[in-house]
């Protein structure tokens, strides 16, 4: 396979709070709010630099949801940025009444997503957030896969009206998409083209699928790989347009099995053109403490998982 | 506007509310009742807001959120009295592909409605964020919101009512339906809200009492609780009324907070409440 170059570690995160600040100074409509953690989001440039615009409303984050909703009255665009368990399970009815029902302008930024918190441990480790938000009329869901991706979008959701889900995480990954890359909602980005086996992969599992498709591609197996950057609303073209040539697929994510990223592309496979998928993701299992990529090996999100399954995947065709 | 005139627009409210659940079977006109005369006191009296050119960003205009919104007969027939949508709407309420659901929504795009509600605990911290964009935005504008007391119970209105007094929301009247009932009895047995005059002053509220079915006094405390703003804290204001209120039956029990009359119970209510701007 072509070579993709790395161009820099970083965490998702710091694009977020990147793309925050740039935000704050290109248009004076978007505020921020946060419950407690503005270091742990990378809020602070803005915070500092537009700090009228900036709401710190303590650890209270259906307080943060109900306001944010009610501050979209009079043309504030707000930002609210917590952990991803608080930023879903913990104010669900909040975002459902207040914001998706209400169809209201917000933008839910959630960091520390997934298994890749790390040490914290199952409390924090969020598994179930994108099934929740997907469930949600009215909602974007948007899971970049690196550093400058994640600030690309950040940005971009700021011009998309309507109530979005940003999701993002806290270890240091490889940056491979481009910095001048254009971030659409809702058209997925195909890393590389591949005739034997599509890959759909989102945020860090983007990363470990490109050092799968290495181990692939050594093998002689040419893989197409998709960063499905958007769930919802999810790119079925893309989607059809590569299973018509692979005929097989291996969804990977960071995520709970039921309701994520893995079951959105069955849906749209078995309403289309049936084709053999595996999933790799984790399975109806809480996480726990440990090292990121020590957990991403423990509960199957390895790159030699996506290797195997798309073996699988060959396998099962014919 | 009068006394006698609010007392006149409000009668008609209460015929609206136990003519709109009684033709559906189903409804809150219990607390819908108990509120007929704030909120006609706010649309008519109070609030600076522009009936016939509803904007969901109410620059420059004050903003009512109901918070407690099962009690979306009073509000709808305020509204509709007002001028925000047409009388004759009322009649859809709770039947299907209507704009006047069971619980407030924003989705069909009614006039007058800036929020869903029904879930309750939401409405204070909707609020907060609509009084802080008006700050932001230099807009003189007062937000106002009304809660029931039991969905006090929530512990969001705690987290929203820390948030107000620490952040100085001053631009903000929350009033409190104090009828001390809820759907399972008195509040006072379901989950005691034990001293809530003095749990406002601890969280750092100016707080008034005030007869929520006496025009006179319901003027002067809303004119008090104007007085006190931007003065860097928010006005609550612990409103006493009887659930049910104007219907003779209805009153002194929790038992119609979400019963409709009969067609029997509503001739008799019926009768106890004067038409005077014309039935829907």
């Amino acid at each position: 396979m072509e070579s993709i170059e790395i161009l820099g570690n970083k965490d998702t995160r710091s694009g977020f709070g990147e793309g925050l600040a740039e935000l704050g100074a290109e248009n004076e409509n978007v505020v921020a709010l946060c419950a407690d953690l503005t270091g742990s989001l990378k809020m602070n440039a803005f915070q500092n630099a537009f700090p009228e615009r900036f709401f710190q409303v303590g650890i209270a984050e259906a307080n943060m949801m109900g306001m944010a909703a009610g501050m979209t009255i009079g043309g504030k665009i707000p930002f609210t940025g917590t952990f991803a368990n608080f930023s879903t399970g913990r104010v669900y009815d909040q975002i459902r009444q207040s914001i998706a029902y209400s169809q209201k302008n917000v933008k839910i930024c959630a960091s520390h997503a997934g298994l890749t918190l790390g040490e914290d441990g199952a409390t924090h480790q969020i598994l179930e957030d994108i099934g929740m938000m997907r469930m949600l009329p009215n909602i974007t869901v948007v899971v970049p896969a690196d550093f400058n991706q994640t600030k690309q979008a950040t940005k971009a959701i700021a011009d998309h009206e309507g109530a979005v889900y940003l999701r993002f995480g806290r270890p240091v990954m490889p940056i491979f998409i481009k910095p001048d890359a254009i971030f659409q909602i809702g058209k997925a980005d195909l890393i590389q083209e591949g005739t034997d086996v599509t890959i759909i992969a989102c945020g860090h599992m983007v990363w470990k699928s490109i050092e799968a498709a290495q181990l692939l591609s050594a093998e002689g197996i040419s893989v197409e790989l998709i960063n499905m950057h958007t769930i919802k609303p999810l790119d079925e073209e893309a989607i059809l347009k590569s299973v018509a040539k692979t005929k097989c697929v291996v969804t990977a994510e960071e995520h709970m099995a039921n309701g994520g990223l893995g079951e959105a592309v069955a849906r749209v496979l078995v309403s289309n053109t049936p084709y053999p998928q595996e999933f790799i993701a984790v399975n109806d299992s809480f996480g726990e403490s440990g090292k990121p990529m020590d957990l991403m090996e423990k509960y199957g999100l390895g790159a030699p998982h996506i290797h195997a399954a798309a073996r699988k995947a060959i396998q099962r065709k014919a | 506007m009068n006394k006698e005139d609010l007392k006149a627009i409000s009668s008609q409210v209460r015929r609206d509310i136990v003519r709109m659940v009684s033709a559906v079977k189903s409804g809150h006109p219990g607390g819908s009742l108990g509120c007929a005369d704030l909120l006609t006191y706010l649309y008519f009296e109070a609030m600076n807001h522009n009936a016939s050119n509803f904007t969901m960003d109410a620059l420059n205009e004050d903003v009512f959120f109901l918070s407690n919104g099962h009690i979306s007969p009073v509000w709808y027939s305020v509204l509709a009295r007002k001028g925000y949508f047409p009388v004759s709407e009322l009649a859809t309420f709770r039947k299907i592909s209507s704009r006047l659901q069971g619980h407030p929504s924003t989705d069909k795009n009614l006039e007058g409605i800036r929020m869903a509600s029904g879930s309750l605990g939401q409405g204070l911290s909707v609020a907060l964020g609509t009084a802080q964009t008006k700050k932001l935005n230099k807009d003189k504008s007062i937000v106002y919101t009304l809660h029931g007391d039991g969905e006090l119970q929530e512990g969001q209105i705690w987290e929203a009512a820390m948030y107000a007094a620490a952040n100085k929301v001053d631009n903000l009247i929350a009033t409190i339906d104090f009828n001390g009932r809820q759907i399972d009895g008195d509040v006072e047995n379901v989950l005691s809200l034990g001293s809530l005059s003095e749990k406002w002053q601890a969280f750092g509220w100016e707080v008034l009492e005030m007869d929520g079915h006496n025009f006179e006094n319901i003027h002067s405390t809303m004119t008090e609780a104007k007085n006190k703003l931007g003065r860097g804290k928010p006005v609550v204001i612990i409103m006493a009324t009887e659930m049910g209120m104007g219907v003779d039956f209805m009153m002194g029990t929790h038992k119609w907070h979400g019963v409709a009359p009969n067609d029997e119970q509503l001739s008799s209510a019926l009768s106890q409440l004067k038409e005077t701007l014309g039935d829907y």
